[in-house]
């Protein structure tokens, strides 16, 4: 005879849900420039800040944003973290570099690899500039940048950081 | 501005949750597990299945179990002609609310039957057991119409 | 007690798929409105602000949050949200105004269920150990209820097909609205059943959109020297989630809010109810005290189209908007939440 089974004191409630998601007007727009290898923002009517990537409005003045812009593949680091471990389901073996990097004409930064780095040597204020997949294999999607590498560029003050125009620093 | 091609994607989103029975809840999934069906007394005296865990009049905390019948009476229904992918069954089935023998307060779950014109309200129903049982209230697989049985 | 009045309101079309549409592309343009009906510039005008929502409905997680993009929030402002129908929102922002705390308050709602499988989406808001896992939908619960009423012979499915005409004729005059247009009421019975007893036009449809509110003090809105209409009452009610645990055939809540609410201090030109399903206008009504001398749903109600998570809010918007057009002296708004009308809120609006 089997033991007598213990009483009931937990559950599994598993939820699946099914959705089909849609990009908004705003991101639609950047994912398809994106498509063609161009990062482009919006800029807000009111205060001029530029978004990437953008959502349709400036999260600031609560205002319609627009005027789009093309946004050079060249930009600086804001912020940057080594991740030493792991993550589930990435493929990506650390260590490796996290970055923020703000493109130039752009006042925001995104979140995106750095390679072709020496990782203690990163810094903030560092140029960098986007390796692009081959063009053939360009969908809406952000990874048709492989990784930013660094620029031989001299570094851009901190104070400056996020106030680039599109042609950079010497710009 | 141009206009915004439609850009979508189909996704699952998963919530894997587990959760803490606690010991009424606990008991009534228990009894299921072994083929019984247990309520809870409230302060009324009513008899309520599935037990609650407060008195839904008094707020008092309840632990007077009641083991009730395995048939009862449909209260009310409704037809599903076209099961929903998330519905347990996929023929066209009916939504019961059943007020078991011995309980005060209807359940509401699946009643399997041929049409929705063998169905009427205050129709006898027994529950259908689900041939592996784990203690989950789908243990009870369904209700269905009880042969013979004048509403 | 501070006097408190609704002075904007706006509400975006009912549609059946917003498509490429964000929530900030949703909410923006209607707070555009209500800001443009007041002279104002942005949410920073005013003293606070409240939303509703619900991120599963478009399986969004934090998507509430994304709605603060609409908003301007530099410098930071005074916000709140409720994961509820906006009318929720709405009685947050009263409170909040009546305590002393803010003059004026902004409050939206918005809800993009097109993306998912909004029945099956709401079933998981039933009890997690004993419904929820059988996936019983909001359509089949509402069917259940209908024939506890069918059974008892407290309504017909002739009662409900014209409670369905008149929805979609008034519809007709309304060009927000997603259904709409001349039925007989033989028209509508001859159609088959979909949840037997519920016919599909016995179910609102399942709407993408948005709607915005502005409500102030009494002396604020005659500073903004714009028209309103004065809140005089609202109460709200919940009843147990379990179903069988209520009469399903009445709304104790409704009739405990709308004498909380003062609802028969005055005579009720208009009412707007929100009944997702045609059968819970009769029930409502009803529990309302109501009779023929009130106009009910004069613009087709959310049978005719219905933004989960702000069509509440709405129903208050619409009787504003009656009584600023003067088509109205004294209005009753009725909002609901839950499955089977469990929780309820009722307000009372009246002329300046």
């Amino acid at each position: 005879m089997s033991e007598p089974l213990a009483d009931v004191t937990g559950i599994k409630a598993p939820v699946y849900l099914k959705y089909r998601f849609t990009a908004g007007s705003a991101p639609a727009r950047f994912l398809c420039r994106l498509k063609e290898g161009v990062l482009t923002g919006q800029r807000c009517p009111r205060c001029s800040n530029v978004y990437i990537p953008p959502r349709g409005s400036c999260p600031a003045c609560g205002v319609p944003t627009e005027d789009e812009v093309v946004l050079s593949d060249k930009g600086t680091i804001q912020s940057f973290t080594i991740v030493s471990i792991p993550i589930p389901g990435n493929p990506i073996q650390p260590p490796y570099v996290v970055a923020n990097i703000v493109p130039d004409g752009a006042n925001i930064s995104f979140i995106h690899l750095l390679s072709e780095c020496v990782n203690e040597e990163v810094h903030i204020g560092q140029r960098v500039q986007a390796l692009w997949k081959p063009a053939e294999e360009w969908g809406h999607a952000m990874d048709n940048i492989r990784y930013f590498r660094p620029l031989d560029e001299p570094d851009v003050p901190v104070e400056r950081i996020g106030k680039l125009p599109v042609t950079g620093l010497e710009g | 501005m141009v206009a915004a091609e439609l850009l979508s994607q189909h996704f699952e989103l998963g919530f894997t949750y587990t959760r803490s029975t606690g010991p009424v809840v606990g008991k009534f999934l228990t009894g299921l597990r072994e083929g019984r069906v247990y309520g809870v007394r409230g302060s009324d005296g009513r008899v309520l299945v599935p037990p609650a865990e407060y008195d839904p009049l008094t707020g008092a905390a309840l632990g007077e179990f009641v083991e009730v019948g395995q048939q009862g009476r449909l209260l009310s229904w409704c037809w599903v002609s076209e099961p929903r992918e998330a519905h347990h069954l996929q023929q066209p089935f009916a939504w019961a609310m059943v007020q078991l023998d011995g309980a005060d307060v209807a359940m509401i779950h699946y009643l399997e039957a041929p049409s929705a014109e063998a169905i009427r309200s205050g129709a006898r129903v027994g529950i259908s057991w689900a041939a592996e049982r784990e203690g989950f209230i789908t243990d009870i697989r369904c209700f269905t119409l009880l042969e013979g049985a004048a509403p | 007690m501070r006097e408190i009045a609704v002075v904007a309101y706006s509400q975006s079309p009912c549609v059946a798929d917003a498509g490429a549409t964000n929530e900030v592309e949703l909410i923006m343009p209607q707070l555009q409105a209500v800001y443009s009906q007041l002279g104002l510039a942005s949410a920073q005008d005013v003293d606070f602000v409240c939303s509703g929502s619900c991120d599963y409905l478009q399986g969004a997680a934090f998507a509430f949050v994304a709605g603060v993009d609409a908003l301007g929030a530099v410098p930071p402002i005074k916000e709140s949200h409720v994961e509820m129908d906006a009318a929720w929102a709405l009685y947050e922002a009263i409170l909040k105004i009546r305590m002393g705390h803010a003059d004026s308050a902004l409050i939206y709602g918005f809800g993009k269920s097109s993306p998912g499988e909004l029945p099956i989406v709401l079933s998981q808001r039933l009890d997690p150990y004993y419904l929820a896992p059988l996936w019983l939908d909001t359509v089949s619960l509402a069917a259940l209820q209908a024939r506890l009423l069918l059974d008892q012979d407290l309504v017909s499915e002739r009662d409900m097909a014209a409670v369905v005409a008149r929805s979609r004729r008034n519809a007709m005059d309304n060009p927000l609205a997603q259904l709409a247009g001349e039925f007989s009421i033989e028209e509508l019975l001859a159609e088959e059943h979909f949840v037997a007893p519920l016919r599909r036009a016995d179910c609102c449809p399942v709407s993408d959109g948005a709607a915005a509110m502005v409500i102030a003090t009494v002396e604020q809105a005659r500073a903004w020297g714009a028209p309103y209409a004065r809140i005089t009452g609202i109460d709200q009610r919940i009843e147990n989630h379990n179903p069988c645990l209520r009469d399903l055939t009445d709304s104790v809540s409704t009739r405990q809010a709308a004498a909380a609410a003062g609802v028969h201090r005055g005579p009720v030109d208009v009412a707007e109810i929100y009944a997702p399903f045609s059968h819970q206008e009769i029930l409502l009504t009803r529990a309302l005290g109501l009779d023929d001398s009130t106009l009910v749903n004069p613009g087709g109600g959310v049978l005719a189209g219905n933004l989960m998570m702000a069509s509440g809010l709405s129903r208050v918007g619409e009787v504003f908007r009656r009584i600023v057009d003067g088509k109205a002296g004294r209005g009753v708004a009725h909002a609901t939440s839950g499955p089977c009308l469990q929780h309820n809120l009722v307000a009372v609006l009246e002329g300046a």
